[in-house]
């Protein structure tokens, strides 16, 4: 049992555990803040597999961004002086039943696959050969995206202002 | 309790995916739905990293990952709009009330 290990462990329990809190919390303001908790988490599942920069991108974009918006979808579609901001649950158990067989097939598959494991080797920083690929062989997809991100923006701001 | 491997990584991605489908299809209002989607992408994106440094497939699938990222800040933004419209013309955003189109 290594330092690795404990982290991972650490990590994998703040992520599950907030992921959970998230789906069954019925305050809708507390699931965004366990939200952050999850993405927090997944960010540092992310340094723990030698991502370092897509971990950075992840806290950046989704706890300064997504859960920001995520944050006024809330505030603006409630009544915050009403206390009607809790929310109902509907065929909880018969979709707990079913994930939960759902979940045990996919670990069962995941654990009863051989995997071919090769161990990519250890780097220092993932930045530098990122950008080079981004703007290299991935340098049409990178704008394409570039594109889409404006134009979903564009249409967003135009949708909610109407 | 064994060194960390890929499996780990995946079991760990297979449960987030799992409580954000719970979460999709369980929760009434519209915002909880994307917060589950939310989740749902993040363990897809777990996967394409986990893959990327157990897989010897190079940076990859952390290029996948960044545009899945990126691709998932404009759903957000798109939904969101959306959501504020339903909102403007039905005054709550519960899932399971949005049947106007059947009348």
């Amino acid at each position: 049992m290594t330092t690795y290990d404990i982290i991972f462990y650490l990590f994998a329990l703040v992520t599950l555990l907030s992921a959970f809190f998230v789906v069954t919390n019925r305050n809708i303001v507390h699931s965004a803040f366990y939200l952050l908790f999850t993405f927090f988490g997944v960010a540092g599942i992310y340094v723990m597999l030698g991502a370092d920069f897509v971990a950075v991108v992840q806290l950046i974009v989704y706890v300064g961004g997504i859960l920001i918006l995520l944050l006024f979808g809330v505030m603006l579609t409630n009544k915050i002086t009403n206390v009607d901001i809790k929310s109902g649950t509907i065929h909880a158990l018969p979709a707990s039943i079913v994930l939960g067989l759902f979940a045990g097939a996919l670990a069962a598959a995941v654990l009863n696959t051989k995997w071919k494991i090769v161990a990519s080797p250890e780097t220092s920083s993932s930045t530098v050969s990122l950008g080079n690929m981004l703007i290299n062989e991935y340098a049409l997809i990178f704008e394409l995206l570039g594109i889409v991100l404006l134009i979903a923006l564009i249409g967003a701001a135009s949708m909610a202002r109407r | 309790m064994i060194h960390a491997g890929l499996t780990h990584f995946l079991v760990i991605s297979v449960a987030l995916f799992s409580l954000g489908i719970y979460g999709v299809i369980t929760r009434k209002n519209a915002v909880m739905v994307l917060m589950g989607i939310e989740l749902i992408l993040n363990s897809a994106n777990i996967n394409f990293i986990a893959f990327a440094r157990f897989g010897n497939f190079g940076l990859q699938g952390q290029i996948i990952a960044l545009f899945i990222i990126v691709l998932a800040a404009a759903e957000a933004a798109i939904a969101l709009a959306i959501v504020l419209n339903i909102y403007k013309n039905l005054s709550n955003i519960n899932v399971d009330e949005m049947d106007s189109l059947k009348d």
